[in-house]
């Protein structure tokens, strides 16, 4: 099993939206869906825009499935598996994480 | 062989409507040429007084140079047709011209009566009947305080409009005893003639011009019959029309007594292949001056060339029209010409409203009709008659007001036959909607372009409505307004909800009336409207997952996921100093900078983290935040005005600060522009904005819905000659109902554009305060205006806050991917793609 890092208080998460973490020099959005209490963390570089935004999206669902809805040109990204539902041929690389007591932490990819 | 050559004399609405129906049958061709004495190709003669309210000559094109061309029609502007050859079979213009035909048609139109009236030839005194006159009358009214309108009919009322809107005092001087006297009866030309003196136009009745002389306080002085006079700077003539029958007249066509070319039902003349169209013809000893027998008339000589068969059986003379505000129509016969006829009659002292219906002598059928105040029984008594549908039981009901909860009068649009004609002005049945809408037509828009139903005078629009909706209703359709899956609710529904149920969170709303976890489409909107209402800080914490990706970091945000920095610039007015701030934050921070076509500055490249410490320096310095990341009021636009400029005529700059204070962040349903011009050389573009103000001698002029972009609009002229504080009024009304009513991301010209009713609904709601919604119109903005917050004040204050403001909630890095590159000496996004390096999955 790969090892657990704590990236940040779980205070720090923002309800229902986003924020950016720091990870094995990687750019990783959690997002914390209050709602569900669902936890998620995706790549924070949008495919398409090229640019490291995706922890400044919106969250949102359809047909039950929640997203998040990139800040520059609004494309969805499917926040368990990645999958632009848009553009299904882009596909954000997705974390593991959870909550350890106050800590939000990510599993280490190698 | 040959094509045969048809030459139309005259191309006014008629000929060019003639020219269009042989265009548009492509089983025809025929070669044709076309006459005009005027500069212009065809232009719509019934909107004309639109050229006051800002429309152009373009606009009221009917057609042009390029559409004729391609279609293989020849035209000559300029030149009038003086000789006729009916012997020949030729025609000879002005410059000497001359041309054969096989078939010949007389568009010729009308002319302006003017009395034989001493003086009538003077410099100021003019006729209204083409843009040129229009043109005159502007001129004049420039070195102008008072103007008379000779005529008090229909055409009459409309230069009135025309004269007021020039902003000159403005009288009406007709002979007969009362206004509209051919359209209306006694009872609504009385309540007609208050209602415009109402709006500060004298009305002069039973008044016989004798001589215009010179004036002693004014230019001229009019003497009348009676021994009284009036004295005025510029003279309007609208005493009627005359057919435009001299070519005819000169080379013997069979011409009435009175006037006009006599035509059979095939609007042929007396020679075989001689065609006369429009108001110069004579059917049945009858003139009809108006354009939709002329359509008809037009269409019938095309099919008789073609060798189809149509006749011309007269026409229906009923209308409908708004003058100078207000609401007046006429139906059938309403001179108690028709034995035995009895009537109903409605008259509303308090709210000024008129009607009255004159039924058959057995009440079964409707004769005629006359509404003044409220017009809106038109549709349906029009279509009673046309159809010789049979009256309801107690025909009362169709005049009387609705009444609560009671059904309204009349009858469904699914009891009329698909023959009923619903646009006489393009001559569209209720069967050519019915087949456009089971063809895909599913709104209002869609129907206008396909059918053009209610393009020309509007007045069926309520009807076309009401067929489309019973037919999409027939057809299965569900018309949905959804927002979007979490909310079955339009926007304006949702703000409903929210203003009256006092939601300030969208938990609330989601939990109440939605379902799911929202999107990007509620939220946003949500957002605004929470803001529109109760304007809390919109970075709290319930607001902050609504905040698209602007409002999120109080910054627009650029295509690599920096942001720039817009400062409120009020009205484009900054010290030295400040611009001095500007330059050293901009230098600090590498800021790309531009001037912004809002006249303010944007500074360009700011990363998260150093958003607050720019913004901390800018504060200090005394700015604010400009807003550009809101869809919100943006800025207001200004000259300098009569400060500075010595052709201003008021103070521009002065009421483009007060504005800009007043309505700064409020968050509406898109963004709004304002521009102040100091006078009417409109340095401003005004007229290109949601609200521009142009300052005129009489004070100032109120232009709504105009927008840049990409599809440019002018906006409309709302309300002329207003003080401030009136001003402010209509605009606090204007924008509140605009976040009340608009949809989401719609600016106001699609708003007002989509309004059954449009522009004159919204002066209705806003200046005469039809919906009794002023007082709380106000009220809201003034709430919105008493919660105002500079947001990034705000944010600064808050250490919590300041927390989002880095691009790693783990680390003080930066976002190590960004590269810029120089462009003429500043710093902008690198232009090639940024390296992915992480994409590996």
């Amino acid at each position: 099993m790969s090892q657990w890092f704590n990236i940040c208080k779980s205070e720090d998460l923002a309800p229902n939206s986003g924020i950016c973490a720091q990870f094995e020099s990687q750019q990783v959005a959690i997002f914390f869906c209050q709602r569900n209490q669902d936890l998620y963390a995706v790549s924070n570089f949008d495919p398409i825009a090229q640019a490291n935004v995706i922890s400044r999206g919106i969250i949102g669902s359809t047909q039950g499935e929640t997203y998040v809805a990139s800040p520059l040109y609004k494309q969805r990204f499917n926040l368990k598996t990645g999958v632009c539902l848009d553009l299904p041929e882009h596909v954000l690389k997705t974390y593991a994480v959870r909550i350890d007591a106050e800590h939000v932490q990510l599993q280490a990819t190698a | 062989m040959n094509k045969q050559r048809i030459v139309v004399v005259g191309n006014g609405m008629v000929g060019h409507k003639f020219i269009d129906t042989l265009i548009a049958d492509e089983s025809v061709d025929y070669e044709i040429i076309t006459f005009s004495e005027e500069s212009r190709l065809a232009y719509d003669r019934v909107q004309l007084s639109g050229f006051f309210s800002g429309k152009t000559a373009d606009d009221l094109a009917l057609t042009d140079a390029i559409y004729y061309q391609e279609n293989g029609i020849n035209f000559v502007l300029n030149d009038k047709v003086v000789t006729l050859d009916t012997k020949n079979n030729q025609v000879v213009t002005n410059s000497g011209r001359v041309e054969s035909y096989d078939k010949l048609v007389l568009a010729t139109g009308s002319f302006p009566f003017v009395p034989p009236i001493a003086g009538n030839d003077k410099e100021h005194c003019h006729v209204y009947r083409t843009i040129d006159d229009l043109e005159d009358i502007t001129a004049s009214g420039k070195s102008s305080k008072v103007g008379v309108v000779v005529g008090g009919g229909l055409l009459g009322l409309e230069a009135a409009n025309a004269l007021v809107n020039l902003g000159l005092e403005t009288h009406v001087v007709e002979f007969a005893p009362r206004l509209m006297a051919v359209q209306l009866d006694d009872g609504g030309g009385q309540l007609l003639r208050r209602k415009i003196e109402a709006l500060g136009v004298q009305v002069h009745t039973e008044k016989a011009t004798t001589e215009i002389v010179d004036g002693e306080n004014c230019r001229y002085r009019m003497n009348f019959a009676d021994g009284n006079f009036l004295e005025t700077d510029t003279i309007v003539f609208s005493a009627g029309i005359r057919p435009q029958d001299e070519l005819a007249r000169q080379f013997d066509l069979k011409i009435g007594e009175r006037g006009g070319i006599a035509i059979n039902d095939q609007c042929q003349t007396n020679v075989e292949n001689v065609y006369a169209i429009g108001e110069c013809a004579l059917w049945d000893n009858k003139i009809f001056g108006l354009v939709a027998p002329g359509y008809q008339m037009a269409k019938v000589a095309a099919a008789h060339i073609k060798g189809e068969s149509l006749t011309f059986t007269g026409a229906d003379m009923s209308t409908k029209l708004k003058l100078l505000g207000i609401d007046v129509a006429s139906i059938g016969e309403v001179h108690g010409q028709t034995p035995g006829a009895q009537s109903y009659t409605y008259h509303d002292e308090i709210e000024q409203v008129y009607k009255r219906l004159i039924v058959s002598e057995d009440g079964t059928k409707i004769v005629g009709a006359v509404l003044v105040g409220d017009a809106e029984a038109y549709g349906t008594l029009l279509q009673l008659l046309l159809n010789d549908m049979t009256l309801p039981e107690n025909p009362a009901v169709l005049i009387l007001p609705s009444t609560g909860d009671q059904q309204a009068a009349g009858f469904g649009v699914e009891a009329l036959p698909e023959t009923a004609t619903i646009c006489s002005c393009f001559d569209v049945s209720k069967g050519d909607l019915t087949s456009a809408v089971a063809a895909g037509c599913c709104t209002m828009g869609d129907l206008k372009e396909q059918t053009k139903a209610s393009t020309g005078c509007g007045g069926c629009s309520a009807l076309t409505k009401q067929v489309l909706d019973s037919e999409l209703a027939s057809l299965g359709f569900e018309v949905n307004n959804d927002l979007c899956e979490h909310f079955a609710y339009s926007r304006q529904e949702l703000a409903d909800i929210i203003r009256v149920k006092k939601i300030t969170t969208f938990d609330q709303l989601l939990e109440s009336y939605g379902s799911g976890l929202g999107c990007e489409i509620c939220k946003p909107t949500a957002g605004s409207i929470l803001a529109s209402y109760w304007n809390e800080y919109v970075l709290e914490d319930t607001h902050i997952e609504l905040q698209d990706s602007n409002d999120l970091y109080l910054g627009n945000i650029q295509k690599n996921g920096t942001y720039s920095v817009v400062p409120r610039i009020a009205g484009g007015e900054i010290t030295p100093d400040k611009l001095i701030v500007l330059g050293e934050v901009a230098k600090e921070f590498d800021l790309y900078t531009k001037i912004t076509g809002g006249q303010r500055i944007d500074l360009f490249g700011a990363q998260l983290h150093e958003l607050p410490v720019i913004w901390q320096q800018l504060i200090d310095a005394g700015f604010e935040t400009g807003h550009a990341y809101g869809k919100s009021l943006r800025t207001v636009k200004s000259c300098v005005g009569n400060t500075w400029c010595r052709f201003g005529v008021d103070d521009s700059m002065s009421l483009a600060l007060n504005l800009e204070n007043r309505y700064k962040g409020l968050r509406s349903p898109h963004k709004i522009k304002f521009a102040v011009s100091g006078c009417t050389r409109e340095c401003a573009e005004a007229q290109s904005k949601d609200i521009g103000l142009i300052s005129t001698e009489n004070g100032w002029n109120m232009y709504v819905c105009g927008n840049g972009g990409m599809r440019p609009r002018h906006g409309d002229l709302f309300a002329s000659g207003l003080d401030e504080q009136t001003l402010i009024k209509y605009i606090d009304r204007f924008l509140m109902f605009y976040v009340r009513t608009a949809d989401r991301l719609q600016r106001t010209s699609v708003w007002m554009e989509n309004m059954e009713g449009g522009l004159d609904y919204l002066r209705e709601v806003v200046i005469e305060d039809k919906l009794n919604l002023a007082a709380e119109l106000e009220l809201e903005m003034e709430n919105n205006i008493k919660n105002y917050q500079c947001e990034w004040k705000t944010t600064l204050q808050n250490p919590e806050k300041l927390k989002r403001f880095k691009h790693f909630i783990n680390s003080d890095d930066t976002d190590n991917q960004l590269a810029f590159e120089l462009e003429r000496e500043q710093r902008i996004p690198a232009q090639q793609t940024i390296k992915v390096v992480e994409l590996t999955a």
